[in-house]
């Protein structure tokens, strides 16, 4: 874990800084925490800093008719030691030892580990091989033991203490410097001075090491608080400084001894460490959250249960009763960093029973927003639905409450979702996972369980279904964990089935299995599908009928032979022309031109206006509704296509 | 499994090696005679020519460490002269203390450490989230042995609701409840910082699972919401802190060697800082290669338990 540790800040701060640096800046000084955490440093800093200027007692001379005054004292702010020195003087003095102390360690370490973690990485090899195993060994100790053998070996003083430190921290220099650096070596810029001829050394440190910096830095930052405790801790136990030399460990340590007596000469030190160490920490958090692009992205934001409903949102009534499944006017939004993004613009479309619909479109075109939001599972943060109603027969899914979500979900309606590695947990077996999916909507024993779970199993064409229950996903092929996700949606008879993207990441030959499979369940079944694909051979595999979806909305609906044999919209027909033809590999759904509009930003008119060959002045104005063309079709476009072939 | 533990302990020999050299090479950095660094205020020329012999001074270093290594590897680390008793027996006795203390606050900041962050990631950006976030920089910032202290005072000294130091009452005690006694304010101050780490990073595990596409999948066979986190998230995001608690335990054996110092705890931690201080370097060097080789056990503990529960890794 060390490494992945190791690895994620790594792979963090590899990420190239932001060019907004302002906005960095401003994120910083927007974080309360960090900023306080800057304002005390710099004030102790400063104070330690400028102690010689300071109208301060000697921290040294003693007087022992002053000695063990309480704070508030007069002259005597902080009161007096055991001796009768000021403790004010002595900390600002203790503190300015402490700190160079600290920061010398801190850069014993970055320099040396630095160096261990260029040359480990650079060289790679035996080199590498040989340097960390040496770094490995060093972390096999716990932590302060090492310092302290170094300390027992030098002898106590405060420089062998130093030492001991810096050492046991260059590890960590050692480890994230190596990993930034393989990945670096590996780069066009480091090839090129190589191809230059320019000597290893010159590469390292004229190239390289540039680049490495500011992950130096970072990783400066983060440990030197360490580094003053574990210093200021050594020092504690009397084995870093030696009277009448004093940092603020030794003053702690000195006051311990009359703790009962005089508490106050030991809190006092200890609270310089803490306030010191924590500013540290506050100031180094803040820095580090606003460069973690994890943050920014929003990617480490805890999506609750169910997406967010907008108060706002109107209900639409049903219009389709024979249906089973009927959406009415769906918009689906995504709210990231003050802009919106219209991901689902009003989306209307229903199933009968045992009716299958594919809705087609590219990446980004909404598709799997608009089927991900009917069951609420689109994450919030950052989705919302913002308006319209999916009926589920009866019952409108965005008005009822968290519980009837939860008891429709994997029973009335249940999914099936692209890629079976990840959406099956990696640490439950097949059987756990699938007979959970029965008891959460039918109390039974568990033993019961297990057989309607081998039934299942059989059911989606698995041999030896006994056996397979008590594997984890990872020791089963794709197609076998695709038809173990097919088997929990069909677990408690479902309704509908949602199935996005389900043979997506699945290779040819599996991939038809799967898809006559469903198209079997289905008729055995009679559940409806809503098939989510951006594959016209898949649509016309299974679908009875299909919408194609484009920046958010349908451009067009219709039964699949008719939609295939004579698509309307432009767009639809590209999409078909992607369709990979035997003996034509390659033709996929990238070849079509140009990429679809960002949704945050739709042009006025028709969203596919930029890519469109027939694209006439009135395309670009105004919206273009979804007009009836002809039985059961309609079509969003001006000018549609008629018979002819697409491209043409 | 049993496989896989034999593995693992033999890919732990060659670590143990390595720890060997290092604790070697340090005292080979002894400034000065060795013997009579070791010896101290007991170096009579008898017994400088003695320990010069044991050790095998008068020969080259890679002699030197194969004689020394194959001392300890017979249980014979030496003799402290300042106790007068063998390094071995001094060690084991204190580390039995060491390991109640720190195996104690290891518990505890395992628990804390996990509930905590598991509370702070479900209630992301409330008030407990926000508390636990402070508390967590508090803990992570304070000096332990100043915490020690503090502690001390309040509920020793103030309200004595514990007592001040020791591992046992020195009159009538002795038992189990005389134990826990003692224990309870070293064991928590010890917990302190490694709470707070294991806090941290079981917050950040925690939000890390909840995104993946498997808990969707948890959701979407209709769980409920305790049974996706509690059952779920949790179990995933376990298996990437368990290394992180065995780092911990490095630590946390560490960082008792401030509190046994502080709580005056019998333990192996005093003993490092006595020996130092009196430069019985044979009882640091034995206290540390048995500290060391503990903790590479422990982690390889971690990491049986950790492919356990992970069955990608078996
Ligand atoms: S409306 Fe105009 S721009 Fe849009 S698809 Fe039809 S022809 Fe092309």
């Amino acid at each position: 874990m060390s490494d992945t540790a190791a690895a994620g800040s790594a792979g963090r701060m590899h990420k190239p800084r932001k060019r907004g640096r302002p906005s960095t800046l401003r994120l910083l000084f927007n974080n309360t925490l960090a900023t306080t955490g800057l304002a005390v440093l710099v004030a102790i800093v400063l104070a330690a800093l400028a102690a010689p200027l300071l109208p301060l007692p000697d921290p040294d001379v003693t007087a022992p008719a002053d000695r063990l005054l309480r704070p508030l004292a007069e002259g005597h702010l902080l009161g007096t030691d055991a001796l009768g020195r000021d403790i004010l003087s002595r900390l600002i003095w203790g503190t300015r030892v402490s700190l160079a102390v600290g920061l010398s360690a801190t850069l014993i370490a970055a320099f040396f580990g630095s160096l261990i973690g260029l040359v480990a990485g650079y060289a790679g090899g035996r080199v590498d091989t040989f340097l960390m195993r040496g770094v490995d060994m060093v972390m096999a100790f716990p932590y302060i033991l090492l310092a302290l053998a170094i300390v027992a070996a030098l002898g106590p003083g405060l420089i062998n203490a130093l030492y001991a430190i810096a050492v046991i921290n260059i590890p960590f220099f050692a480890r994230n410097i190596r990993g930034i650096t393989i990945g670096l070596s590996r780069r066009e810029f480091v090839d090129a001075a190589r191809l230059s001829g320019k000597s290893s050394a010159a590469i390292l440190f004229g190239e390289v090491l540039p680049n490495v910096l500011p992950v130096i830095i970072i990783t400066m930052s983060t440990t030197i608080g360490w580094m003053i405790l574990e210093t200021a801790g050594l020092s504690f136990l009397g084995l870093g400084a030696q009277p009448p030399q004093a940092d603020l460990g030794s003053m702690l340590g000195d006051g311990r001894k009359i703790l009962f007596t005089a508490p106050h000469v030991s809190i006092i030190p200890g609270l310089m460490i803490f306030a010191l160490v924590m500013s540290i920490n506050l100031f180094g958090d803040g820095v580090r959250d606003v460069l973690d692009p994890r943050l920014k992205s929003g990617a480490l934001t805890r999506p609750v249960a169910r997406t967010a409903v907008a108060q706002e949102r109107e209900a639409e009534p049903r219009r389709h009763s024979g249906s089973v499944l009927d959406v009415v006017g769906l918009n689906t939004q995504f709210h990231i960093g003050g802009d919106i993004y219209r991901a689902v613009g009003g989306v209307d479309l229903h199933l009968k029973p045992g009716e299958c619909l594919g809705i087609v479109g590219e990446s980004g075109s909404g598709k799997s927003v608009t089927a991900m939001s009917l069951m609420g599972l689109v994450p919030t943060p950052p989705g919302r639905i913002t308006a319209g109603s999916a009926w589920l027969e009866e019952e409108d899914l965005f008005s009822v409450d968290d519980e009837r979500i939860r008891q429709l979900r994997g029973a009335d309606v249940s999914h099936v979702f692209q890629d079976p590695l990840s959406t099956l947990h990696p640490l439950f077996t097949i059987g756990d996972q699938l007979t959970e999916a029965i008891m959460a909507h039918r109390p039974m024993r568990r033993s019961q369980a297990d057989e309607k779970a081998e039934e299942l199993l059989r059911l989606v064409r698995i041999t030896n279904p006994a056996e397979r229950l008590k594997v984890y996903p990872h020791e089963l092929s794709g197609g076998m964990r695709q038809r173990v996700c097919i088997a929990m949606a069909l677990a408690n008879d479902a309704k509908v089935i949602i199935a996005d993207e389900p043979t997506t990441a699945l290779d040819v030959t599996v991939q038809a299995q799967i898809l006559s499979l469903l198209d079997a369940l289905r008729r055995e079944s009679n559940a409806a599908i809503l098939f989510i694909t951006h594959d016209f051979g898949v649509v016309s595999a299974v679908c009875d009928r299909v919408a194609v979806m484009y920046a958010g909305r349908i451009v067009e609906t219709g039964e699949t032979e008719v939609v295939l044999a004579r698509p309307a919209h432009p767009y639809t027909g590209k999409l078909i022309d992607c369709v990979p033809v035997l003996g034509q590999p390659g033709r996929r759904l990238d070849a079509i031109e140009g990429r679809p509009p960002v949704v945050n930003n739709l042009p006025a008119g028709c969203a596919f206006a930029a890519r469109c060959e027939r694209a006439e002045a009135d395309c670009r104005e105004g919206d273009i509704p979804l007009a009836a063309f002809g039985e059961g079709r309609a079509v969003r476009c001006l000018h549609p296509l008629k018979g002819e072939a697409a491209d043409a | 499994m049993a496989a896989y533990i034999a593995k693992r302990l033999l890919a732990a020999i060659p670590v143990l090696f390595g720890l060997s050299i290092i604790v070697f090479l340090i005292m080979a950095m002894i400034p000065g005679d060795p013997a009579t660094a070791i010896l101290g205020s007991y170096a009579t020329p008898e017994n400088v020519a003695k320990l010069n012999a044991d050790l095998g001074l008068d020969k080259s270093l890679p002699q030197q460490y194969l004689i020394w290594l194959g001392n300890i590897l017979q249980g014979d680390f030496g003799r402290s002269y300042a106790l007068n008793r063998p390094v071995l027996d001094e060690v084991l006795e204190r580390f039995s203390a060491t390991l109640i203390l720190a195996g104690t606050a290891l518990v505890l900041c395992s628990i804390l450490g996990l509930l905590a962050g598991v509370v702070s990631a479900v209630r992301q950006y409330g008030l407990a989230d926000k508390a636990i976030t402070v508390l967590v920089l508090v803990g992570i910032s304070t000096p332990s042995f100043w915490l020690g202290l503090l502690l001390i005072l309040v509920f020793a000294v103030k309200i004595r609701l514990f007592p001040a130091s020791g591992m046992y009452a020195i009159y009538g005690g002795g038992d189990l409840p005389d134990l826990l006694h003692h224990l309870f304010l070293p064991a928590l101050t010890l917990a302190v910082v490694a709470t707070g780490v294991i806090a941290r990073l079981t917050r950040t595990a925690m939000l890390e699972v909840l995104r993946q596409d498997y808990i969707r999948t948890a959701r979407a066979k209709g769980l409920t919401e305790r049974r996706v986190i509690y059952r779920h998230a949790f179990k995933a995001a376990l298996v990437s802190v368990i290394p992180v608690i065995g780092i911990q335990a490095g630590f946390v054996l560490g960082g008792a060697v401030y509190i046994e110092t502080v709580f005056q705890w019998p333990g192996i931690g005093s003993m490092l800082v006595n020996a130092i201080s009196t430069r019985d370097l044979l009882l640091v060097q034995g206290g540390v290669v048995v500290v060391a080789a503990a903790y590479v056990l422990f982690n390889l503990a971690a990491d049986v338990v950790q492919t356990l529960l992970d069955p990608r890794l078996r």
